[in-house]
Formats: structure tokens, C-alpha cells, sequence
């Protein structure tokens, strides 16, 4: 505790956060946009500071003193309210998402549940933005990002579950959806080795909540030009990319806590707070360049692509893998049998995605002319 | 034990307030520095540079709303998989057949749904 008082103390640890929030923000978009020059042979920003390291800042003032518009047939209130319903459940997951040991907000004792049940409100942001906009490009976009993001939030869930089956304590035995818990239970060996198929789901379904390519169906520039943000200017529009990088980030953390050991593998427990913070931020900085680069090598998937690969691949491999797991911790049988099972279903997964992935590219789907008329 | 479980969620009371505050801050910060200039063109929705045809309340496709039911069939199951899984091993090997009951169950709904064709987005 900062303070005794409690509100005090949580004004203080959340003050922080709300403080870092924008400043990684800057960060991110700074890094993602040298990262993406390097990648296409060019050099990202240079004009602003040395190596353009203040285009961050000078985009947010250009944002900040940008005209906000708002069409005039546009539904004023869910248009107005679309940028909080978005941004407030993204910051909300911070509260419980620890970074070392001691150094969280508040250690809740159902956090994973938490995190999960907060972050799923973004979607109804998604949808009020696409539909309060009245665009057509908009509204399309809408209706996507909700049939995405609603479709991916169960493999998700589903692998968080899996993990949080195995999550071991010494007092309570098995089964923990305490961050703190989990982490601490993955002393010698993370949760990687034990559920490969559930860091598998957990990444590409991660990947596609945070609607970034090649899953940006929702807000694709060739075809829905921006989706559901494309009414929203200046600061307005920063806020849903801001809580698209600081989602990133929890997802990025999330990933780290639950399958590579946070902060304890593999120095341990006992490391201290200053070897800690280091591990935390390497291994979530791994996922984020992960996303980055996987942004600028992949092409967009067609949205039946990603529907059916979410539905017909993840869905039933996350249920397999929740299966196993009881079957095998109910029985008693010896971890390893964690590792191999999974770790067989895993090459099983990705060698029918394999095989789905040839199919379609020796078969081009002949163009359906009655859907033609159709506006979604 | 009561005030710690309060202590705790006053952060997440303060989290949403601070929120919103963060949010409605930057829209103040807005209207402080930017100009303000409205005009008719403006005020147009985007539609590649033509004046808008119509409204865009337009109906959405039926196959959005099959997998909003999907969504939340396989969502309760999520939710009733939480306290499962951090409690089955202390209640013994019938919670477990119990839930692979359950979800066998709902995997045989979900096969139906893909017999039918709902999962393939046509």
C-alpha cells in the first residue's frame, strides 16, 4: 500500500497508469512506424528530434488542435459516447494486471476473470461507432468488428481457462484465476511447454481481438475504408487508436504472465524487483514486435477465411485441450502427458489449417453474382 | 476480509472514473484548441467523395446474427467453465464427467451448426 486509505491508494496506482497509458501509446506508434520503415526498406520518421523520436508528440498536438467533426445526420449520443465505451473497459484490466510480484494495482482474486469479463465491453464501443455514424462504410465495419471480435473471444476465453486449470498453488492445489497465483506457479518450467495448443489459440485469438492484420477485416483501408472509425477526427480518433496500441500492450502481458512465467521464469521468485521488471518488459516487448512484424508480412484474410478458421479450427481444439486437461488432471497422471498431448494436437491443428490454407489457394471460389445487390 | 474485497474494487470504482475522466479530458482539451468552423460540406458523411446516397440505416445480414447466438451459447458455456475449472479437482471425478457431459453436448450442437452450413459464412 502507497497509503492507508484505500481510496487514496487507488488514485495514486491508478493516476500512474493513466499517466503511462498515453505515453506508450506515443512509444508504440513511434516504434511501429520505424519498425514498418525498416521493413519496407525506408527510413520511418526522421524530421522531428533526432531519428523523428518526438513525432509522437508532434502528432499529438497536431491531433489535439485538429477541427472535430461530427456529420450532421450522425446519432449524437452513441457517436459521443463510442470513444469511452471503448477506451474505459481497455484501462479498466489494468487494474489487476500485475507486473512483477509487488507491483500491481490491486491483486483481485478472480483477476483473469476480471480481465476478460471488462476487456469484452469494447465490442459494444465497435458497434455504436459504426452504427451512431451513419456511414455506410461505418455501419459495415461495425457489424464486422462485432461477428470478429464476438467469434475470437471464445478461443480465447477458452485457452485462459486451460490455463488457469494447471495454475498450481501449494495451498489450493490446482486451478487459480489469480494472476498473481499462475505466475507463481510456473517456477521451473511456463505454462508454454505444458499447453502449447492453448498459447497457440491464446496468440492468433489475442491477435485477432486486437483487430490488427491480418485480421483487421473490421478496419480494412481497401474495403471498409477505416470501418467503424471513419467519421471520427482528431482526438476523437486518437482514442480508439489509443486503445488499440493499449490493448496490445495487455495482450502482450497477458500472453507473457500466462504461458512464458512473467516475472518468475526463469530467474525465480526470489529475484528481486530490479532483475523483475527487466524479464517482464523483454518478454512483453517479444509479443508486441511479434504483432509488428506479423503486421507487415501477412496479407488480410477473406472474412469467411477468418470466420471459419475461428469456428472450425480454434473453437474445437480450445474445447479438446480443456477436455484433456481434466482428463488428465482428474486421473493424476504425470505432467508430461500435459506437454505431449498438446503439444500433438498442436501440430495436429496447424497441419489441417496447412491443409485448408492449399485447398484454397488451388481453388478460387467462383464469384457469387446474387449476392451482388446486397449492402452487407 | 469484507474490506479487503472493498479496498480492492474502490480501485476499480476509481479506474472507471478516472477513465472517463482521461477520455473526457482529451474531447475538453479539444474543444479548448481547436477551431471551430462548421459548414454544410463538413458535416457530410464520407462516401468516396460523392454527397451520400440515402441514410445507412440499412438492414444487416441474417448470418450476423446466427453467429451472435453461437457467441452466446459457447459464452455461458465460457462462463460456466470458470468455477469448474478452479474447483473440479476438490469435488472429484463426476464434475469432470459431468462438464465433458455438458460440453459434448454443445459440441454436438456446434457440429450441427456446421452441418448445416452456418459456420462457413455464405
Amino acid at each position: 500500500m502507497i497509503a492507508d486509505n484505500p481510496w487514496l491508494d487507488g488514485l495514486v496506482r491508478m493516476g500512474i497508469i493513466a499517466l503511462a497509458m498515453p505515453l506508450a501509446v506515443i512509444i508504440l506508434t513511434y516504434v511501429e512506424r520505424k519498425i514498418s520503415g525498416r521493413m519496407q526498406q525506408r527510413l520511418g520518421p526522421m524530421r522531428v528530434g533526432p531519428y523523428g523520436l518526438f513525432q509522437g508528440l508532434a502528432d499529438t498536438i497536431k491531433l489535439l488542435t485538429k477541427e472535430d467533426l461530427r456529420p450532421q445526420t450522425a446519432d449524437r449520443w452513441t457517436f459521443e459516447l463510442a470513444p469511452f465505451v471503448v477506451v474505459v473497459p481497455v484501462f479498466l484490466a489494468f487494474v489487476t494486471l500485475p507486473f512483477t510480484a509487488d507491483l500491481f494495482v490491486r491483486n483481485l482474486g478472480l483477476g483473469l476473470f476480471f480481465i476478460i469479463a471488462v476487456s469484452g465491453v469494447s465490442i459494444v464501443g465497435f458497434v455504436m461507432a459504426g452504427w451512431g455514424s451513419d456511414n455506410k462504410y461505418a455501419l459495415l465495419g461495425g457489424a464486422r468488428a462485432a461477428a470478429q471480435l464476438i467469434s475470437y473471444e471464445i478461443p480465447l476465453v477458452l485457452a485462459v481457462v486451460a490455463v488457469a486449470m494447471i495454475a498450481y498453488t501449494p495451498e489450493a492445489g490446482r486451478g487459480s484465476l489469480n494472476l498473481v497465483e499462475i505466475v507463481d506457479g510456473q517456477g521451473r518450467v511456463p505454462f508454454i511447454v505444458w499447453q502449447p495448443l492453448a498459447f497457440f489459440i491464446f496468440l492468433v485469438a489475442g491477435l485477432a481481438e486486437l483487430y490488427r492484420q491480418p485480421f483487421d477485416i473490421p478496419v480494412a483501408e481497401s474495403e471498409v475504408v477505416g470501418g467503424p472509425f471513419i467519421e471520427y477526427s482528431g482526438i476523437r480518433w486518437s482514442m480508439f487508436q489509443m486503445a488499440e496500441f493499449v490493448s496490445m500492450v495487455l495482450i502482450s502481458v497477458l500472453a507473457a504472465l500466462l504461458f512464458l512465467g512473467g516475472w518468475n521464469w526463469p530467474l525465480g521468485n526470489g529475484a528481486g524487483i530490479a532483475l523483475q521488471i527487466p524479464l517482464i518488459l523483454v518478454k512483453t516487448s517479444f509479443f508486441i514486435l511479434l504483432f509488428i512484424w506479423l503486421r507487415f508480412s501477412l496479407p488480410r484474410l477473406r472474412i469467411d477465411q477468418m470466420m471459419q478458421f475461428c469456428w472450425q479450427v480454434l473453437l474445437p481444439f480450445a474445447l479438446l485441450q480443456i477436455i484433456i486437461n481434466g482428463w488428465v488432471l482428474v486421473y493424476g497422471w504425470p505432467d508430461w502427458t500435459l506437454g505431449v498431448s498438446s503439444g500433438a494436437l498442436t501440430l495436429v491443428a496447424g497441419y489441417l489449417t496447412y491443409r485448408a490454407a492449399r485447398q484454397a489457394a488451388e481453388e478460387p471460389v467462383s464469384p457469387r453474382l446474387h449476392r451482388v445487390g446486397s449492402v452487407l | 476480509m469484507i474490506q479487503d474485497l472493498f479496498a480492492d474494487y474502490i480501485a476499480v470504482l476509481i479506474a472507471a472514473i478516472l477513465g472517463i475522466l482521461l477520455v473526457g479530458g482529451a474531447l475538453m482539451g479539444n474543444y479548448i484548441l481547436a477551431p471551430r468552423q462548421a459548414s454544410r460540406a463538413k458535416s457530410l458523411t464520407y462516401e468516396c467523395g460523392m454527397l451520400p446516397i440515402g441514410r445507412s440505416r440499412t438492414q444487416v445480414h441474417f448470418r450476423y446474427y446466427l453467429f451472435a447466438i453461437l457467441f452466446l451459447i459457447f459464452d455461458i458455456e465460457a462462463v460456466f467453465l470458470f468455477p469448474w475449472a478452479v474447483v473440479f479437482l476438490d469435488i472429484g471425478k463426476a464434475a469432470f464427467y459431468e462438464m465433458l457431459f455438458f460440453m459434448l453436448i454443445l459440441g454436438f450442437g456446434l457440429l450441427y451448426a456446421w452441418k448445416k452450413g452456418v459456420l462457413s459464412w455464405r
